[in-house]
């Protein structure tokens, strides 16, 4: 029975490490959400900062946030749902094809901050678009291109192939069949692409460091053109940057970053669940 | 009542010839070899034989649902009326709605009874609501269905039972008023009344549409054929009218299939 | 009736714009799926066109130096790779066995109840944004650090630690499916002939996974190397080669902070500028190395599946 006295201890090993994992989750979301709720309130979400952003509150970093994941769904959006469905219905398998794959799984693995690098040299600079939010927003939109992608593919692929073969025995064309049988099924599994997508990019920082995001601006952006604040941004700035900055607002900035971010997976997640109860077949 | 009847009235269209075809599967697989075959207008010509034998790989053929199977290729021509279907002229979508399939497992679209019959004429750009009320009406008719929906023609068609399903699915491809019907099985997982319903359909259609059809068994081939052709291995063995096929069979080995000694 | 047939089709006569349309939105749904190709190169000639004056301008010899002091024109990259490696080391010396584990405790050990409990665990801190994390580094864990005795709590380590938990969600979920997919004959197999589930999971499914788990830690590297935002905040950021027992608990720079922390400041078209564009260049080559090879490993494993 030493083979068992063994097993017990391996598994008692492994389930130590397992929770050596999870507890640390736990304590950082619970640290962030009862620290982040002292200094939480409306007035926090919808003032603009005061006294060199010691006092007041996020507001101008909040509407950046949302200009930029905005700008970001359009730039990402119809290429990504193109590529999708170039990869998913004309496709062959070939050397283009795998290129194609290969440049993906690059996109997805390339740093963000390099990405913030190659908007600052194409579109800053070379496009003189300058420090803007839609410099910021193509910057990001690009970096969320891989994600979107593969959600889409994989979504337009679960549509029954018996569908296609319907609508093109029926003299729909391939490009109907598309349009008519395989997008409003697949759509609900697009949209979960997207959002995921955009979750992911209300949250980054590097990629808007040198082509949108201001340190601090005495007023909300009035055009795209305009460089903005941002979450991730300002949370940065006050953590490192501002001297004797109070720890409430900054546990209440990344608390409002946090369920910006949560509530979209979530929002994802939803549309996805809905979306399988009401089907028809 | 409009039919697609009055369309090809002139002259007896819906004549399919199959000239020296031979198809091969992307892997290499022979599924059809150097077959010479003459459907007839305005029958039902049967096409039946053992598993493998090619008919299905035939059905797909002659409406180029098998332009879909990527590195798959043909030899030899069929024509339509004396028309090749492969010319670089034909408009594929216009010869699909021509010559029209169903398949075997029912395959509602996603959507309402009068979504699925109008689909396809939707596709070919038709606006008309009076005309699309009127071709949903009537193929829902010919294929025996209307009594059983027409209260409902909004409701989903994944509400529909199996048989109602088939129906829908024969109506729907009946809806673009083709020359030509192709019926691949259609009975397989029917019930013996809706099986019924189906073929009684097929016999009062007959004298409108051409129907090929992919028998169930030897027995509906038999009760159904004007024209029977019999395949082995992919190969064309005999072909004829279907008495002298099911009855007085020239060949050996379809004698053996259709007096249940072979396979 | 003929009559009034013939009146429908009259007024019916399809409108077929739709397909004259097809043919450019055919093109134009290639176009985009060519455009990931598009895409990589346009970044890749971008870094390449800026990083060009920095090669030109400085010998090769001086990226050797060991000091990074652009104010004195002194762009050593030694103790910037130094950096990277190292944080990034700690977080795969972490991140992979710990990510493993739990991936074995998830698949075959945790009643399916708390699998349902600690999944969305790990998917929420997948989605939490690496700034949050970086600033929990800051506010949290760093003077946990210095009170283990370190002369500051902002050192490699500190982002090593941190870069393993953003890791760990890939790690987990990439060793799962890999654990996944060994069949489950092998297992069945191992277990008839009377070897414990231990054994099974340690003899059988850890070696039948063993390229899915190489992906993961592929994958980790990767995305280990070209963090950004929480490195900066908690690795101290001193550009200099940490040396001896101690290395792991001294402050270090990566390539990633330098870029961020000073592209801000720098002047455009100087050599410090250029010099930020090669390192974002390298970043690029290393990542671009890392996936490629993780990309085919994976596409190796799915063929491979078909032979069994």
């Amino acid at each position: 029975m030493r083979r068992q006295q063994r097993q017990r201890l391996a598994f008692l090993l492994v389930s130590g490490v397992a929770w050596a994992v999870t507890i640390p989750i736990m304590l950082v979301i619970g640290l962030i959400a009862t620290r982040g709720l002292e200094g939480m309130s409306w007035a926090f979400l919808t003032e603009m900062p005061r006294e060199g952003m010691v006092e007041g509150g996020i507001l101008p970093a909040l509407v950046g946030t949302v200009w930029l994941t905005i700008g970001t769904a359009i730039v990402a959006m119809p290429l990504a749902i193109g590529a999708a469905v170039y990869l998913a219905e004309y496709a062959r398998p070939g050397p283009l094809t795998s290129a194609i794959r290969l440049a993906i799984v690059n996109l997805a693995g390339i740093p963000s901050i390099v990405y913030g690098l190659f908007g600052l040299g194409l579109f800053v600079l070379y496009l003189q678009l300058g420090t803007s939010i839609v410099a910021g927003a193509l910057t990001l939109g690009l970096m969320t291109l891989p994600v979107v992608i593969s959600t889409a593919e994989e979504a337009i692929r679960a549509v029954p192939q018996e569908f296609r073969l319907t609508s093109l025995s029926l003299g729909a064309s391939r490009w109907q069949t598309i349009r008519h049988q395989v997008l409003p099924h697949a759509l609900p599994g697009i949209l979960t692409g997207v959002i995921l997508g955009l979750s992911r990019a209300a949250g980054e920082t590097a990629p808007i460091l040198f082509t949108a995001a201001a340190y601090y601006l005495p007023s909300l952006p009035s055009s795209p053109a305009d460089p903005t604040m941002a979450l991730p941004y300002h949370l940065y700035v006050i953590a490192t940057q501002v001297p004797n900055m109070p720890l409430a607002p900054q546990f209440a900035t990344a608390l409002t970053l946090m369920l910006i971010v949560l509530s979209l997976t979530v929002a994802a997640s939803v549309v996805r669940s809905s979306y399988r109860r009401r089907r028809e077949w | 009542m409009v039919g697609p009847e009055q369309l090809h009235s002139a002259a007896l269209l819906g004549r399919i010839d199959v000239r020296g075809v031979s198809f091969w599967y992307p892997d290499g697989t022979r599924a059809l070899s150097a077959v010479d075959l003459v459907l007839a207008a305005r029958r039902i010509n049967v096409v039946f034989g053992p598993a493998r034998a090619g008919k299905s790989s035939l059905l797909r053929l002659l409406n180029r649902l098998q332009d879909l199977v990527p590195g798959a290729r043909h030899t030899g021509d069929v024509l339509l009326n004396g028309v090749g279907i492969f010319g670089p002229e034909v408009d594929v979508s216009d010869l699909r709605r021509r010559v029209s399939m169903v398949f075997a497992v029912p395959t509602p679209l996603p959507g309402s009874i009068r979504a699925n019959l109008t689909y396809g004429l939707r596709m070919a750009g038709h606006r008309d609501t009076a005309f699309l009320e009127d071709r949903v009406e009537w193929s829902l008719q010919q294929a025996a269905l209307w009594d059983e929906v027409k209260d409902r023609l909004d409701s989903s068609a994944y509400a529909l039972s199996g048989g109602q399903r088939q129906r829908l699915c024969l109506a729907r491809s009946l809806a673009l008023g083709p020359e030509v019907i192709l019926l691949d099985n259609p009975t397989s997982g029917l019930d013996p009344l809706s099986t019924a319903l189906v073929e009684n359909a097929l016999q009062v259609l007959k004298d409108q549409v051409t129907i090929v059809m992919v028998p169930h068994s030897t027995q509906q081939a038999a009760r159904l054929a004007d024209r029977a052709a019999f395949f082995l291995d992919g190969e064309l063995v005999e072909a004829g009218a279907g008495a002298e096929i099911f009855l007085g069979p020239t060949d050996k080995r379809t004698e053996d299939y259709v007096t249940g000694r072979f396979g | 009736m003929d009559a009034s047939r013939a009146a429908l089709s009259r007024t019916t006569r399809p409108t077929r714009s739709g397909n004259r349309m097809e043919p450019w939105i055919e093109r134009a749904v290639r176009l985009a799926g060519l455009s990931a190709i598009f895409i990589v190169a346009l970044i890749f000639i971008f870094l390449i066109r800026l990083s060009l004056p920095a090669l030109t301008r400085i010998p090769l010899s001086a990226f050797g130096d060991l000091r990074w002091y652009p104010i004195e024109e002194r762009f050593g990259l030694v103790s910037l790779v130094v950096g990277s490696l190292l944080v990034t080391a700690v977080a795969v010396g972490i991140a992979v066995p710990l990510g493993l584990v739990t991936a074995i405790y998830l698949g075959e050990i945790a009643p399916p109840w708390l699998g349902d409990i600690l999944k969305p665990l790990i998917e929420i801190l997948a989605g939490i944004p690496s700034i949050v994390l970086g600033f929990v580094g800051w506010v949290a864990l760093a003077p946990l650090v210095q009170r283990l005795g370190a002369p500051t709590g902002l050192t490699a380590f500190t982002g090593g630690l941190i870069l393993a938990y953003m890791a760990l969600p890939t790690i987990i979920s990439i060793a799962e499916d890999a654990i996944d997919a060994v069949p489950k004959s092998y297992r069945d197999g191992s277990l008839a002939l009377g070897a414990t589930r231990w054994q099974t999971i340690y003899r059988v499914v850890l070696p039948a996974a063993r390229s899915g788990i190489v992906t993961a830690v592929m994958l980790g590297i990767g995305r280990a190397v070209g963090e950004t935002m929480a490195v900066m905040m908690v690795t101290g950021n001193a550009a200099h080669v940490p040396r001896g027992t101690s290395m792991l608990f001294q402050p270090v720079r990566t390539m990633t902070a330098t870029i961020a922390a000073e592209m801000g400041e720098v002047a455009r078209g100087g050599t410090h500028y250029h010099v930020l564009f090669l390192i974002g260049a390298l970043l690029f080559l290393i990542t671009f190395a890392i996936n490629s090879v993780a990309a085919r490993l994976v596409g190796r494993r799915r063929t491979g599946e078909g032979g069994g």
